[in-house]
C-alpha cells in the first residue's frame, strides 16, 4: 500500500500516561492504521508513557474503556520493535517484570514467538530516533 | 522541501496551530512545498466554522480557511478525532443522522491513513502540539 514503494524508518514515541488524555488510545489508532502502509514501524515508550504497558489495567473506576488489551495485538500487525526507556522505567519504580508480556511470531523461525519489548537505556533511544526518517510523538 | 505538517491541539487554548499556520505561511513563502496539513487529537477543532472569536482577536479557523484557498492547500480532519469531538461534514451528520454540519471552507474529512502518507510523502513531518 506504501505508494511508489517507498519504505521509511517510522517510529511512534509515546510519552504520556495512558488515561489523563486522549494521546495515548490515539497514538495506537494511529500505529493500527499505519500498520496497512508496510513501513518499518518501531514504537517507543518514555516518561509517563511507560505506565501504557503496565499488566493489568482496570479502569472500572473512571468509566473509560480500558484499551490496553490491544498492545497484545501489536505483533500480528508486524509491529515487532518496542522499546521501553529504562531510565523511565526507574524513575517510576518500575520493572519490566511491571509490563505486560508483548510477543510475535517470527515467521522466518517457525513461527517461534519472540518478545517485541526490549529496555534500552536513554542513549540507545536517542540513537535509534537518529536513524528514523519519522518520529510520531504523542 | 516538501513539508508534511500534523496540528494535534486546538486553536486559542493552545499555541501549536498559531505556531503550525505561521511555520506554513512562512515555509510556503520560502518557496517550500506543503503536501497537506493534517489535523489530529483536539486539532480537529481548528476545522469548525461555528467559532466565534472576539473581533480584536485572530480568526484561526478562518485564517486556515483563506491560507487553504491561495496555495491549493491540503487541510485534513481525522474523521475519528472529528467523530469523536462533534466536527461533521455534511455526509457524515447524514449518515450518523446529526441535525447539523459544521466543518470550514478548504477543510476536508478523511482517515489516518492520510496521515501515514503525509509522513511517507514529504521530506519532513513537523508536529505541532504538547
Amino acid at each position: 500500500m506504501s505508494e511508489e514503494g517507498t519504505i521509511k524508518k517510522l517510529m511512534y514515541v509515546n510519552r504520556k500516561a495512558p488515561y489523563g488524555t486522549i494521546y495515548a488510545l490515539e497514538s495506537l489508532e494511529v500505529v493500527l492504521i499505519g500498520a496497512a502502509f508496510d513501513q518499518q514501524v518501531s514504537l517507543a515508550f518514555v516518561d509517563d508513557g511507560v505506565y501504557q504497558l503496565a499488566r493489568n489495567q482496570s479502569t472500572d473506576g473512571i468509566g473509560m474503556k480500558n484499551f490496553s488489551p490491544t498492545y497484545a495485538a501489536l505483533g500480528d500487525y508486524d509491529v515487532r520493535h518496542i522499546y521501553v526507556e529504562r531510565e523511565s522505567l526507574e524513575t517510576r519504580g518500575l520493572t519490566v517484570e511491571d509490563l505486560m508480556p508483548l510477543t510475535y511470531e517470527d515467521e522466518d523461525d517457525d513461527w517461534a514467538e519472540k518478545d517485541s519489548l526490549r529496555v534500552v537505556d536513554s542513549r540507545e533511544l536517542a540513537a535509534l530516533m537518529s536513524e528514523q526518517d519519522v518520529v510520531l510523538s504523542f | 522541501m516538501k513539508f508534511g505538517i500534523l496540528v494535534n491541539e486546538g486553536p486559542y487554548q493552545h499555541q501549536a496551530s498559531d505556531s503550525a499556520y505561521l511555520f506554513t505561511r512562512a515555509a510556503l513563502a520560502a518557496g517550500h512545498e506543503v503536501f497537506r496539513i493534517f489535523f489530529y487529537h483536539d486539532g480537529v477543532n481548528n476545522g469548525t466554522r461555528l467559532t466565534v472569536p472576539p473581533q480584536d482577536d485572530r480568526n484561526v479557523v478562518d485564517r486556515w480557511s483563506e491560507l487553504a484557498q491561495e496555495h491549493s492547500l491540503d487541510l485534513v480532519l481525522c474523521v475519528a478525532a472529528a467523530q469523536r469531538r462533534g466536527l461533521l461534514d455534511a455526509d457524515e451528520a447524514k449518515r450518523h443522522k446529526k441535525d447539523a454540519d459544521n466543518i470550514a471552507p478548504g477543510f476536508r474529512i478523511s482517515g489516518l491513513g492520510q496521515l501515514i502518507e503525509a509522513a511517507i510523502q514529504s521530506d519532513r513531518l513537523v508536529t505541532f502540539g504538547d
